[in-house]
């Protein structure tokens, strides 16, 4: 809402500095106390000298470019001597005559822009200032041509001051308006604010008319099918006005007004409803009344219905459109915008007006249904003052009357059956218990009193009754809220409340934490992707059948559906930091990913409605109306896991860093990670491992398939690996049991054993190791050797085992005979022959 | 052995010096092992003439004995004291062979960090931790009954539309991506016990195109506590405490009014602080407010008995002001500098 200045000051006594900034500053500080959020400052971007100048005499002079330019001479004022002051000045337009009273910026003024005038050679002359258009000035968008000061019915002494005559210093102050405060988008609410923040006397605009009956405009409220169970409309005021001149122009100040208060003008009749609706908050329609046929019926959307609107548009209507209609069929979709053929034209010379009051769930979901947010739904949506309709309908009648011609008819009507607003019961002391402040009587009953509210005493309390304009104070928090606000929140001490005592952070957080950290203290890069994936980035993850979830509003419909991996996120990241030269890239992400089960339909068929809880099994039921979204991690390295330099070689990242990763992970889980050879649709399949705890796989740890990397601008070798963390922190222990540590010396051998190439190495270890028994400590692979000396197709792997007794020194008979254990399992197995 | 030396005391002295020279003038281990062989072993001349003590006239034995002993003792030490000279000689050259440019050693690996957002979640969280608050989580694709319903929004309310919300296909089913982290409170009330304490971090969704200010995917820190007595004055101390921890002792907390359909009465969260991104100024950081009783009514607590505040905050907002990251495109497009100039600190 923006709230020019000069305006408020009719309604409220706000302090004139001299400065509008100044004010404006004082005018934002004093309505962000009442919770009117400060936006912005419009208009008043513009200092003098700017005058008024009275041309006497041009030539035009056609120029090079096609365009014709006017070189005037233009009265500017009186000199000290009594003689006139006259200057060259350059004119691109050609509206205007001599003789004619225009808006000349001298030398060193400013426009908004800003834009500073000097004196400067154009076209061949030194043009001593601008003539200004109503736009340059800030007065409209009209760009025609220059300002006459006709064409606003003005008439000044050349060199008179034109900021002042025209008012071109005012100001408007723009606050952010919460929804539950419909009434403060209007003067009428803003300035009842900044008496509540100031103490300032505040007059209601809105008691300042006097109010005329209406005798008798046939209006029939009929709504046959509410919304909600709320009847559409139940304030529905006419005036008539007759013999209006509809091609007035619109006075100066009210069109200045209209601007910085962010509305164009349009024409005098269209101008002043707007008016009337920024000042008393009412949205009025103006109809042609000789366009009209017979009575008005406000009613709902019949079937097929539709209506051509304002803007040209046809629009279907729908059952639940609350329609303005007269024996013709509808006119209007009420409070959301009217039709095109009873619009107020030039030749429009009786006015119907409408000042009425609509559910706002019916207004708001007709404005939404045809995507229609006018100034009118907006109000309407957050509930406008019933009881402004009346003066509101009087007031725009009056202002035509006084702008337009004509008289008010008698023709008119008011019906008016707005439910007074329900009151609230109001213990002594509820103030005080919920806001922490030790409040006076006086000060709770003086502020409900100051924002409107009636007070009776009842019981150990109040009963309370809230003004028309706030349909928002519907319980005792809300006038507790008042109290506290209008007292002002800085009396609000500080207090420390102690919690009982907590137990610290889950295991599941505890991990994760620790996977952050553990991740990035071995050199990788923590980085957070959108979870927003093509269609085709799942299928390449989760495989051709993948179920995924849809987001039905994305802003990039390419990238609409919702991640089933981290990868393909980690992808695009390490494509960006690629193109931006950093070359050598780890990172990883700890994130959730969405896996729907396939065939499964989730959400619910209605939520549950009301503010009771819901039953049990409702609960129940919208707990698992959401899909799977476990925590994931993932990581990608992409070019060398160790840089060149001096002493030392690249090394290249790829499958070994994700295993590490992986292992590191597992760790800080609990977890012991098996590794077998797996298979996965966007890795290398020669180099895919699966990663299991006990049975269960938990994830992968690769490359990517080098044309799934090339595709993403990545070089051919990028090492990839992702865990479900979720089944890793279920599947791994939280609680270690500690075994005591056998002291007895160790025996080391080492072992190579023949085996056919396609055996995994892994599987001959654990082969030997089980064979070997308990007292093999410890068996690591160190060698994988083909060629020369091996027949065909085979090779030779060799271990380093270390054995050890828990009670006693082992004898070389006794580490050997465990070894021989441990190849016969393994020849068992694999055929497995020790190499020679 | 060519002829025997006739013990004497210029025979032992001359022995001597011809010992003392050579030790002296061995220049490393192996050369003094030699000299030492020379000049005090089996063989040497201080040993032959130790030998012809026994054919020396009684009377003389025990002046020349100790003269040959004192002889051999002064060899043995001029051994010694040059073996320990050679010694720290000799491991001094190996340190200077050793010597590298420490300057110029490669790094075995790259630095990693993690994303600041995170850190400071982690480090809000702990503050909270501290005090014995919990942290609570919930599901990022919610049911709008927890995002909106049940938090006060009326579904034809304009608060709701206002949230810029991402639904999930098909809009009938009622679920979205949470447009806050309030719908944990909800999630928190209806499974834990009372008094709750708990604090929500999280990601959030709103359908804002990325720039410079806004970012469709952002994250937050949500509060709540329920509880017997709790007033807005708790509030106030709660977000005081916070804000001191976050930005220093001198960070001072200001309320204004406002409108959150969760809350009743609501307000919009002002920090200030000297060190800020800007200088010293007031900061809008969140909204809080005392929890409407509707959403207790929803969790199937009784306002009657228990009441309590809530609040949330911008972390990515926060790390702004507070950190002077100045794009809000550089949390999210992932180059790794931006994570790297934090490291693991906030």
């Amino acid at each position: 809402m923006r709230v020019p200045l000069s305006w408020l000051r009719e309604w409220v006594d706000v302090p004139a500095s001299g400065d509008s900034a100044t004010d404006a500053d004082h005018v934002h500080a004093a309505l962000v106390r009442v919770g009117l959020e400060e936006e912005g400052v419009h208009g008043g971007a513009l200092t003098g000298p700017i005058v008024v100048g009275e041309v006497l005499d041009f030539v035009e002079e056609p120029q090079s470019n096609g365009k014709t330019i006017r070189w005037c001479q233009v009265r500017t004022g009186t000199t000290a001597d009594g003689e006139p002051e006259v200057r060259g000045i350059v004119c691109g337009a050609r509206n205007f005559m001599i003789g004619d009273l225009v808006v000349v910026s001298l030398p060193g003024a400013v426009l908004p822009g800003p834009f500073p005038i000097s004196a400067r050679k154009t076209y061949g002359h030194v043009s001593d200032g601008m003539i200004a258009s109503a736009r340059e000035l800030g007065l409209g968008d009209e760009h025609d041509g220059i300002l006459r000061l006709a064409e606003l019915d003005i008439a000044a002494e050349p060199g008179t001051d034109a900021i002042a005559l025209l008012g071109l210093d005012d100001v408007a102050v723009e606050v952010n308006v919460t929804p539950d405060r419909g009434y403060t988008l209007s003067i009428r609410g803003i300035a009842r604010e900044y008496s509540h923040s100031t103490g300032a006397s505040f007059r209601d605009p809105a008691k300042a008319l006097e109010v005329g009956e209406g005798l008798g405009y046939s209006v029939v409220v009929d709504d046959q099918a509410p919304v909600r169970g709320r009847r559409g409309c139940d304030v529905f005021v006419t005036r008539v006005v007759r013999g209006v001149d509809a091609t007035r122009p619109t006075p100066r100040w009210m069109v200045s007004r209209l601007q910085l208060a962010g509305i164009r003008s349009i024409s005098i009749a269209v101008d002043i409803t707007n008016y009337v609706m920024l000042e008393l908050g009412q949205p009025i329609h103006a109809y042609d009344l000789a366009k009209l046929s017979g009575g008005i019926t406000v009613r709902r959307a019949l079937p097929g219905e539709s209506l051509v609107t304002l803007d040209d548009q046809t629009r279907a209507l729908d059952a639940e459109d609350l329609l303005i209609t007269d024996e013709s069929g509808p006119i209007g979709i009420a409070g959301v915008m009217g039709g095109a053929s009873t619009e107020v034209s030039d030749s429009t010379t009786d006015v119907l007006i409408e000042a009425a009051n609509f559910d706002p769930v019916s207004i708001a979901r007709s404005a939404r249904r045809h995507k229609l947010p006018s100034e009118a739904s907006k109000r309407f949506a957050r509930g406008v003052d019933p009881l402004v309709a009346e003066p509101a309908a009087q007031r725009v009648a009056d202002l035509l009357v006084e702008h337009a011609g004509g008289t008010i008819d008698e023709l008119g009507s008011a019906w008016i059956e707005a439910k007074r607003p329900e009151s609230i019961a109001l213990a002594e002391g509820f103030v005080d218990r919920l806001i922490g402040v030790d409040y006076s009587l006086d000060e709770v009953t003086d502020s409900l009193g100051a924002v409107g509210c009636k007070l009776k005493p009842e019981g150990d309390g109040w009963l309370v009754e809230p003004p028309s304009w706030r349909p928002d104070l519907v319980d005792a928090p809300s006038l507790a809220e008042e109290v506290a606000r209008i007292v002002g929140y800085d009396r609000i001490p500080s207090e420390l409340p102690v919690a009982p005592p907590g137990r610290g952070l889950t295991r599941s957080q505890q991990v994760r934490r620790g996977v952050g950290r553990a991740l990035a203290a071995a050199g990788l890069t923590e980085v957070l992707a959108y979870p927003f994936v093509r269609s085709a980035d799942n299928r390449l993850m989760g495989g051709d059948d993948v179920a995924q979830v849809r987001v039905a509003n994305a802003l990039d419909a390419e990238q609409g559906m919702l991640r089933v991996s981290l990868v393909p996120g980690l992808a695009a990241i390490a494509h960006r930091n690629l193109s931006r030269g950093l070359t050598d890239v780890a990172v990883f992400e700890l994130g959730h990913v969405f896996r729907p089960e396939a065939g499964r339909t989730y959400g619910v068929d209605a939520v549950p409605f009301g503010t009771a809880r819901p039953s049990d099994q409702a609960v129940a039921e919208l707990e698992q109306s959401i899909p799977h979204q476990p925590w994931s991690i993932a990581a990608l390295f992409v070019g060398d896991r160790r840089a060149r330099g001096i002493g030392q070689s690249a090394e290249e990242s790829g499958i070994a860093d994700a295993l590490d990763a992986a292992r590191l992970i597992a760790s800080v889980a609990g977890a012991t990670l098996r590794v077998e050879s797996g298979s996965h649709p966007a890795l290398h399949p020669g180099r895919t491992a699966a990663l299991l705890v006990g049975d269960e796989t938990v994830g992968y740890a690769g490359e990517l398939l080098p044309q799934v990397a090339l595709d993403r601008d990545l070089p051919r070798r990028v090492g990839v690996l992702e865990l479900d963390l979720d089944r890793l922190i279920a599947l791994g222990s939280g609680e270690v049991a500690a075994t005591s540590l056998a002291t007895f010396p160790a025996a080391t051998q080492d072992l190579s054993l023949v085996v056919p190439v396609e055996v995994p190495a892994g599987a001959v270890r654990d082969a030997v190791v089980e064979g070997a028994g308990d007292l093999l400590e410890h068996a690591e692979l160190v060698d994988d050797y083909r060629g020369a000396g091996l027949e065909p197709g085979t090779k030779s792997l060799t271990l380093a085992l270390r054995f050890r007794a828990p009670d006693r020194t082992l004898t070389a008979a006794e580490a050997t005979e465990a070894k021989s254990a441990g190849i016969a399992r393994a020849a068992e197995l694999f055929g497995a022959t020790l190499r020679g | 052995m060519p002829d025997t030396p006739q013990i004497s005391e210029s025979a032992v002295e001359s022995a001597v010096e011809a010992a003392l020279a050579a030790i002296a003038a061995a220049p490393d281990t192996a050369a003094l092992k030699a000299a030492r062989s020379a000049h005090a072993g089996e063989a040497s001349t201080l040993a032959q003439l130790n030998a012809t003590l026994r054919d020396v006239p009684n009377d003389q034995k025990a002046a020349l004995g100790k003269l040959v002993g004192q002889a051999r003792g002064r060899v043995q030490q001029a051994v010694a004291a040059r073996e320990g000279e050679l010694a720290v000689a000799e491991e001094q050259a190996r340190l200077d062979a050793e010597t590298i440019d420490v300057t110029g050693i490669p790094a075995r690996r790259a630095q990693g960090a993690r994303h600041p957002l995170t850190t400071m979640m982690e480090q809000m969280s702990d503050i909270f931790l501290a005090m014995g608050w919990e942290v609570a989580e919930g599901p990022e694709l919610e049911n709008e009954w927890f995002n909106f319903d049940a938090l006060n929004f009326d579904p034809d309310h304009p608060a709701r539309a206002m949230q810029d919300t991402f639904f999930i296909d098909p809009v009938e089913r009622h679920l979205v991506l949470r447009t806050h982290t309030s719908p944990v409170q909800i999630r928190s009330l209806l499974e834990r016990e009372l008094p709750v304490y708990v604090v929500a971090p999280g990601r959030v969704f709103r359908t804002d195109e990325l720039d410079a200010t806004h970012t469709p995917v952002f994250h937050q820190m949500e509060g709540i506590a329920i509880d017997k007595g709790l007033t807005m004055a708790h509030l106030r101390g709660t977000l005081e405490h916070i804000a001191r921890s976050m930005f220093g002792e001198g960070a001072r907390i200001r309320l204004r009014p406002s409108y959150f359909p969760f809350t009743e009465p609501s307000a919009e969260l002002d920090v200030w602080h000297p060190t800020f991104t800007g200088g010293a100024r007031w900061i809008e950081w969140g909204g809080c407010g005392m929890v409407n009783p509707n959403v207790l009514r929803a969790a199937g607590i009784d306002p009657d008995v228990y009441q309590g505040f809530a609040f949330g905050m911008g972390i990515e907002r926060t790390l702004m002001f507070r950190n002077g990251v100045s794009d809000m495109r550089d949390m999210v497009e992932g180059d790794v500098r931006f994570s790297q100039q934090f490291g693991m600190v906030v």
